[in-house]
């Protein structure tokens, strides 16, 4: 487990989203909108004290288990475990080359601290479940997060798995929705809207918690209530974000879903960054 | 070589029993050794057998998770369980347990390399009646062209039991393909198969035919036919389709020099295909095909689509005669040039 100081959280997500520009740019191909809309949910759970875990013991029994289901936000995942102590800092710059354990969606037999490789949309949320039923058979009381797109929700086996973790009385389970309304084609209320994702899933039986998932604070917060919370239901929180965020042009823009910037747009974006500190 | 030593006793009554009748009753069986069986269906715990495992013990009852009508889910839930350390067995039906959850058994049993065993039931022609909707025949081309499969199709209920504890204790995916209908028993009760390898039911130095599941039984009466022409066949059950038991197939056909392989399953890429890229690498030799011929199945009763489709022993006896007659004119081909 990772406790860093209010303030200094805000700072250590911004250096997440250096990171993220950094070594996209670096591979030259990635997916930064999805990243950056994710830094400050994965900096709440992994250093504001919501996930317990030992980076020199990356199977460590009690640990909190995460599942990164929208799997092309890789980056923020890896440069998270870099700066959780799983990895080398340095090897964020290896992002998606020929060699490299950085896959392009995450490889668990590869990287430490990767519970499960994802990538293909919409199962995450059932192995997060299958992770939680294996905690209950065991009487292992650790919580298993899992984050999930706003777009990947179109999937219809995210709503199996919804069904399911009611029906188990999963509470050791919590979805958090990367809510930054965007998928590659456009707003997900033109491409196909899934309406109201937080009605879903109280529809379905979950506990669901609104919040800013830019607010670190507030993340914490709901997470970890979400987390001690263990009265039957599974816990969902919908988390308002803005896809790219921190970089001006990136921001609510859908072509940046899969797109790496030049040398010039990265320069720009790694200042305000940087500016932003 | 030696004709198998894991037989039944050919003295014993005849008796006959469905592969998918194995499956509950050895989860149970394993679990009751400690292993740590969990299994996942798709409501049809019933039919598969999974709900007998849970209904063996009190506190098994927790071990069989059915998520409704949900077979992404079923894969994926079991894939969770056995990345928190479970053996997780699924369910459902050949059709719905491999086609419906492809993606789910490639990119996250798979790719990952999880304690997941795809072990499905009424595979094949020999759901009769449901017909071509839940007659599933490519299964087996889908599962052995994953990386980290392996791929066992017993031939009757000894076997499968065998088949089922192998998958157990052997770490990572495992596809084991069951069928419904109940099929003569081959094996011995207590016979402990191997992964990997392929076991010869009747020696012969005629013709080599390579079966797996129900077709086993039609290539036994085949070779009974054929004998009574003075013919010889070697009957191998390739149990294990991948990884291929290429030693003793080639042995066989270094002996025989023509094969026919015979399959409840479509001639693309089960085992047939498997036999045929194997012998064209270690030694060519004339290969011929008794499967589904790239068509979907149909209603019937199991002995009418078994002549239809040409799985019977006749069509396999006639088939033996086509490929033995290949093989003397390449020999005689040989001689002449």
């Amino acid at each position: 487990m990772s406790n860093v100081a209010g303030a200094d959280l805000n700072e250590l997500a911004n250096q997440i989203r250096i990171d993220i520009i950094k070594s996209i740019s670096e591979a030259k191909s990635g997916h930064p909108g999805g990243s950056l809309s994710s830094a400050d949910i994965m900096t709440a759970l992994y250093f504001g004290g919501v996930m317990e875990y030992d980076s020199k013991n990356p199977s460590l029994e009690t640990r909190d288990r995460f599942v990164l289901a929208k799997g092309h936000a890789a980056p923020v995942l890896y440069a998270t475990l870099a700066h959780a102590g799983f990895i080398p800092i340095e090897e964020l710059a290896s992002l998606r080359k020929f060699g490299s354990r950085l896959q392009g969606h995450p490889d668990c037999n590869l990287v430490p601290g990767v519970e499960i490789s994802t990538g293909s949309l919409g199962q995450g949320l059932s192995i997060a479940c299958g992770m939680a039923a294996a905690l209950k058979l065991d009487g292992n009381a650790s919580c298993v997060f899992a984050l999930l797109g706003d777009g990947e929700c179109e999937e219809g086996q995210v709503w199996e798995a919804a069904m399911f973790a009611a029906h188990n009385k999963l509470d050791n389970v919590v979805a958090i929705i990367d809510n930054n309304g965007l998928q590659i084609d456009g707003c997900i209320t033109d491409v196909c809207s899934p309406e109201d994702l937080g009605e879903k899933f109280k529809a379905f039986g979950w506990d669901v918690a609104h919040a800013n998932g830019h607010d670190i604070d507030d993340m914490v917060k709901k997470l970890s209530v979400a987390k001690r919370d263990r009265s039957g239901k599974p816990h969902c929180i919908v988390a308002k974000t803005v896809k790219g965020k921190g970089v001006s042009f990136m921001e609510n823009q859908a072509g940046w879903h899969g797109k790496a910037p030049n040398a010039e747009q990265t320069a720009q974006a790694l200042a305000e960054l940087t500016n932003h500190k | 070589m030696n004709v198998s030593k894991v037989l039944r006793d050919p003295s014993l009554p005849e008796e006959k029993k469905s592969t998918r009748a194995a499956y509950g009753a050895t989860l149970a069986k394993l679990a009751d050794e400690g292993l740590p069986i969990v299994a996942v269906d798709a409501d049809l715990s019933a039919s598969t057998t999974t709900a007998k495992f849970a209904a063996s013990k009190p506190e098994y009852a927790d071990r069989l998770f059915n998520v409704g009508i949900a077979e992404q889910n079923m894969i994926d839930v079991a894939a969770g369980l056995a990345v928190g350390g479970k053996i997780a067995f699924t369910g459902s039906f050949a059709v719905f347990g491999t086609g419906r959850a492809y993606d789910q058994i490639r990119n996250t049993v798979c790719y990952s390399k999880l304690n997941v065993k795809i072990a499905p039931t009424h595979a094949g022609i020999s759901v009769g009646p449901d017909g071509g909707s839940h007659q599933m025949i490519e299964d087996i081309a889908l599962m052995s062209a994953l990386p980290n499969m392996r791929v066992l199709v017993p031939a009757d209920y000894a076997s499968c039991k065998s088949a089922i504890e192998l998958a157990a204790k052997t770490p990572g995916p495992v596809y084991i393909r069951m069928g419904r209908a109940d099929v003569p028993c081959v094996y011995a009760d207590d016979a402990k198969l191997e992964m990997g390898k392929a076991y010869v039911l009747r020696e012969g130095s005629d013709v080599t035919i390579v079966a797996c599941g129900i077709e086993i039984k039609e290539a036994l009466e085949a070779a009974e036919a054929l004998a009574s022409e003075g013919i010889e066949a070697e009957v191998i059950d390739a149990f294990c389709i991948k990884p291929l038991d290429v030693d003793t197939i080639v042995a066989s056909v270094r002996k025989t020099g023509c094969v026919v392989c015979a399959e409840e399953h479509s001639v693309i890429g089960g085992l047939g295909s498997n036999v045929a890229c194997a012998l064209a690498q270690l030694h060519p030799a004339p290969v011929e095909f008794v499967g589904v011929k790239d068509t979907f199945g149909k209603s019937g009763a199991l002995s009418e689509l078994m002549e239809y489709f040409g799985l019977d022993s006749k069509a396999i006896y006639n088939v033996a005669l086509t490929a033995m007659e290949k093989r003397d004119l390449v020999e005689l081909d040989n001689r002449r040039f």
